[in-house]
């Protein structure tokens, strides 16, 4: 188990492998379907995005709400594949980073080797147990998204697998031994 | 007639939505168990560790299992004997809007499939009725989350292509859905009836008792070779290779037009939350 802080320089990230496992702790922005269409967009419009992708990471979680006096509900990450359209436009603006479940299109592999990105996954369905690992949460972007708003996140030793790196190495591929 | 009063059956429906988002089956929870001490491959045992730890604190400290909490699905068995003098379905839909509200679980139906507002309260839920003897209403829900739901599949295949054509649908549909239906799985499998029978049959199989055993002897035979067949497929918790790809294989089966043999495949992920209820007419 690797312990990395975020954001997460280029330096660290080109030395990850395909299965690597990794505890985050820093900031993550949050954001899933709804969230990715109108970031495209505020691309497309040439307007800001609500944050800079520069060595961040957006984890594709929309999480139950909290309870009174929590932080964050239950926030296990969502299939990834549904952002495959989207994540392209994102890398080519810098995003090197994302964390979801499952495997994606062979499209939004290359693209990933391309920008010398990175994606993570952590496990689906244990949402519970992923909310213990979130220490703050604050809406950023796009409230009326309700779950799918975009938050800002601190975390805490948030644990992540490398599946795809930036050299092509994919854990769904090489599986586990 | 016996009644059902209508507070009744919304705080009944309430209650196992908010009971079904924390907690899972014992039953469900042995064979994770099980596949736990039996797992050789090193990720799969610490991700079977990591689900079976995430139900204790989801039950003990009522966090939704999963972010997901799903489209309520639920199944109405109506004794004959039972007279309901008020909108079922509207009675139904208000426990299952009071459940998510006051269950903090999240709102995921949208108000139609391309405007897609959010209802706000995760209603309407999907709701089957049937009509049976007796003086009881059995009512079935499972909150169903749309990572494995996305990945289920139907096909008409022709007579031709007999059991292993059924076969190799069922296999080829569990290695597309990977790790993205967030195995280990449950597979419900719907065989004949025609197109829409054969889904609500794959739906209702999921309903079934997880150590119950399908009634004919050529399901039964199709459960047991399918869930062996689709564990060496080395896909694995999360697709990340072992030997736990999927918990249980349930079979249902309805005689079909001679020149039909529809399969409908309803892929349910490890967070099988479900909860049964009967209410006697007063």
């Amino acid at each position: 188990m690797i312990k990395i802080k975020t954001p997460i320089d280029e330096k660290t990230r080109l030395q990850l492998r395909a299965g690597d496992e990794i505890l985050l702790t820093g900031i993550i922005y949050t954001g899933r379907d709804a969230a990715h269409q109108l970031l495209v967009q505020t691309i497309q419009e040439n307007k800001p995005t609500p944050f800079a992708f520069e060595n961040q990471i957006i984890y594709y979680v929309g999480p139950t709400p909290p309870k009174p006096g929590m932080v964050i509900g239950s926030c296990g990450p969502t299939s990834s594949y549904r952002m495959d359209p989207f994540s392209t436009v994102l890398m080519e603006h810098g995003l090197k980073m994302m964390i979801g479940k499952g495997n994606r299109s062979d499209d939004f592999k290359q693209n990933l080797k391309l920008n010398k990105a990175i994606y993570f996954i952590t496990t689906g369905g244990i949402g519970a147990k992923l909310s213990k690992t979130v220490k703050s949460s604050k809406l950023l972007a796009y409230p009326l998204l309700q779950s799918e708003a975009i938050y800002e996140l601190l975390v805490e030793d948030f644990p992540v697998i490398v599946a795809y790196d930036s050299f092509g190495g994919d854990i769904f591929i090489q599986k586990d031994v | 007639m016996k009644k059902i009063p209508k507070e009744l059956l919304i705080q009944s429906v309430k209650e196992m939505i908010m009971t079904s988002a924390i907690s899972l089956d014992q039953c469900l929870i042995d064979r994770l168990k099980i596949s736990f001490e039996n797992e050789t491959f090193k990720l799969a045992k610490s991700t079977l560790s990591q689900i079976l730890e995430n139900q204790e604190i989801a039950k003990n400290e009522h966090i939704p299992l999963c972010q997901d909490t799903g489209i309520a699905v639920v199944f109405l068995e109506i004794g004959n004997e039972i007279e309901i003098n008020y909108n079922l379905e509207d009675a139904i839909n208000e426990g299952v809007r009071q459940g998510y509200l006051e269950g903090y679980l999240r709102k995921s139906v949208v108000n139609h499939p391309l405007i897609r507002q959010n209802t706000l309260d995760n209603t309407p839920a999907i709701i089957h009725q049937k009509l049976v003897k007796g003086d009881t209403l059995k009512i079935e829900i499972a909150p169903k989350g749309a990572g494995s739901e996305n990945m289920s599949r139907l096909v008409m295949l022709t007579p031709a292509s007999g059991i292993q054509g059924v076969k190799n649908f069922i296999l080829e549909t569990v290695k597309l859905a990977g790790g993205k239906s967030c195995p280990p799985i449950i597979l419900g499998i719907g065989i004949g009836g025609n197109f829409e029978k054969a889904a609500l049959m794959a739906k209702e199989a999921l309903f079934r008792d997880l150590d119950d055993h399908a009634h004919l002897p050529i399901d039964q035979q199709l459960e047991t070779e399918l869930l062996d067949e689709v564990n060496q497929l080395n896909i694995g918790p999360m697709g990340l290779g072992g030997n736990t790809t999927c918990l249980a294989v349930k079979v249902n089966s309805f005689p079909c037009h001679i020149a039909s043999l529809p399969v409908a495949v309803n892929i349910q992920c490890h967070s099988a939350r479900k909860k049964k209820m009967i209410l006697r007419g007063e």
